[in-house]
């Protein structure tokens, strides 16, 4: 059986939709069977950051409402053999995704993938509360400000309540990812620091990304950035996230800190 | 022809619940008159001052029967304020007006409410014990923007912060083992003696016993600190705890 992983924030904006594609080529380098599905029904984005919105023929909806069959609508990425994408419908009204029809097809890929990751949609409407609904663990992908924070705080009391783990009275595992983290903004005060956020959301840590061009870069050109350009600083960020993700334990770097000597000597030999 | 207004004040109009006594009485009413006597009997002034309801829900009776209940109940010093579940046909003039949408309580509110006792001819009230035992609830994580937790029953403990967007409303006092963001009220019920700690003060809003005050209201040397807050007469007292 797979894992069932949200990616969920409460505001938007804040890099949901490129954790979710960046987390899942990251897995699928790795050879585990990944998908990627998008619940943000009506403004969908995930197929253009993983490059296929051409190849979009049936979607999540069609799905649900029975009209096409889930191996019809899964999109198989050209560059990674194991990496699917379940887009969502731009046209369609997201009435349409119903309770029942998210069980049935997060069951079904369940059984099919190592990985099944939910691109949440922005809000505590429906839409994000059916994508974290049969979820087994959950990133919530937060920017080091205030808005965002509390954005992502209230999300966790939702996770905490509105899942189905919580209704059976297990505890939601949440992991923080902190993303467009920019260290000399953060050291002049600009921003909140790493562990400002880490007090207020008290949960544990899966990784700093810091903000950089490669992201929007690979989004531009439909690559997720763990597949564009894997040596960029927020491609290896996220590399390591999906190594936490699947249990390794990794010590924790915050982006612009100085390096020790091996950074140095590493740093050096790279230039 | 218009009437013109005496006076510019508006006549002010409140919502207010009682607790009643409800006399169910039933057939016959000569028998159940003679069992309300030795009840009487027993406790002297029992219905004494006190507001009581007349139920007669499924009573075949007509307007007649109903009046002369009434009249016999009167005789002995109960006073009907209201009739619950009486036919329209069988109320008229001069009756108590008719009561709908009454909610049971436990009997034991009943007999809290302060009996007057007759003894020696000297009415002699007797202060009932109201104490009814203290309550607490312990929440062991953190209180996430847009929850709140109500516990009008008594003290709140939270171990873990409180976040912004987030409120703790308790009917005694509010502690918080670690920062509190969000709002806390203490006392919400009407207890002035009610206070709230936290191990650091960053509130968007405190309120004792309905009394509130803002975050910029707060004295800036107590953002951050470890603090406890309390009433004194009408305002809110914040004292650094060590």
């Amino acid at each position: 059986m797979g894992k069932v992983i949200v990616v969920t924030s409460g505001k938007g904006g804040v890099g949901k939709t490129t954790s979710t594609a960046a987390l899942g080529a990251a897995l699928a380098q790795r050879n585990e069977r990944v998908v990627v599905v998008d619940f943000d029904v009506g403004l969908r984005n995930l197929d253009l950051v993983m490059g296929a919105e051409r190849r979009v023929v049936y979607d999540l909806i069609n799905v649900i409402q029975g009209e096409a069959k889930l191996t019809q609508a899964l999109i198989r990425d050209k560059r990674l053999e194991t990496l699917y994408l379940l887009p969502a419908s731009q046209t369609r009204d997201k009435d349409n995704l119903t309770p029942e029809g998210v069980e049935r097809v997060i069951t079904e890929l369940k059984r099919v993938f190592d990985w099944v990751i939910c691109d949440s949609p922005a809000g505590i409407e429906s839409g994000a509360t059916l994508a974290m609904r049969h979820a087994d663990m959950a990133v919530v992908v937060t920017n080091p400000e205030v808005s965002s924070v509390r954005d992502s705080d209230r999300i966790i009391g939702l996770l905490d309540s509105k899942t189905m783990k919580a209704e059976r009275g297990e505890r939601m595992e949440k992991h923080l990812l902190l993303t467009r983290y920019d260290a000399n903004r953060a050291e002049r005060g600009d921003m909140l620091k790493v562990e400002d956020v880490l007090e207020i959301l008290s949960i544990p840590l899966l990784g700093i990304i810091p903000e950089s061009m490669d992201v929007l870069r690979a989004s531009n050109i439909g690559s997720p950035v763990t597949l564009a350009d894997a040596r960029s600083a927020p491609a290896m960020a996220y590399f390591d996230a999906a190594r936490r993700l699947a249990g390794e334990v990794l010590p924790i770097t915050i982006p612009g800190e100085k390096r020790g000597i091996f950074g140095k000597i590493f740093a050096r030999r790279a230039a | 022809m218009t009437k013109m207004l005496t006076d510019a004040r508006s006549i002010r109009i409140k919502g207010r619940s009682f607790l009643a006594v409800v006399l169910a009485p039933d057939l016959p009413f000569d028998d159940w008159l003679i069992r309300l006597d030795d009840l009487a009997a027993r406790s002297a002034g029992f219905f004494l001052g006190r507001p009581v309801v007349l139920d007669v829900t499924d009573l075949p009776i007509d307007r007649a029967q109903l009046k002369d209940l009434i009249t016999e109940l009167a005789g002995r010093n109960v006073n009907i304020m209201g009739i619950e579940g009486g036919r329209p046909s069988i109320l008229g003039p001069g009756m108590p007006p008719a009561l709908k949408g009454g909610r049971p309580v436990s009997d034991e509110a009943v007999a809290k409410e302060p009996i007057i006792e007759l003894r020696n001819g000297e009415p002699k009230p007797v202060t009932p014990e109201v104490r009814s035992a203290l309550q607490s609830i312990v929440i062991r994580e953190p209180v996430r923007s847009g929850q709140s937790v109500i516990f009008p029953e008594g003290d709140v403990t939270i171990i873990g912060s409180v976040a912004s967007g987030a409120e703790i409303i308790a009917g005694g006092s509010v502690h918080i083992y670690g920062t509190l963001r969000g709002r806390a009220m203490a006392g919400s019920l009407g207890n002035a003696s009610a206070r709230i700690f936290c191990r650091k003060l960053e509130a968007e809003l405190v309120a004792i016993d309905g009394i509130y005050k803002m975050a910029e209201d707060m004295a800036p040397g107590l953002r951050g600190q470890s603090v406890q807050l309390w009433l004194e007469g009408d305002s809110i007292i914040a004292e650094k705890l060590i």
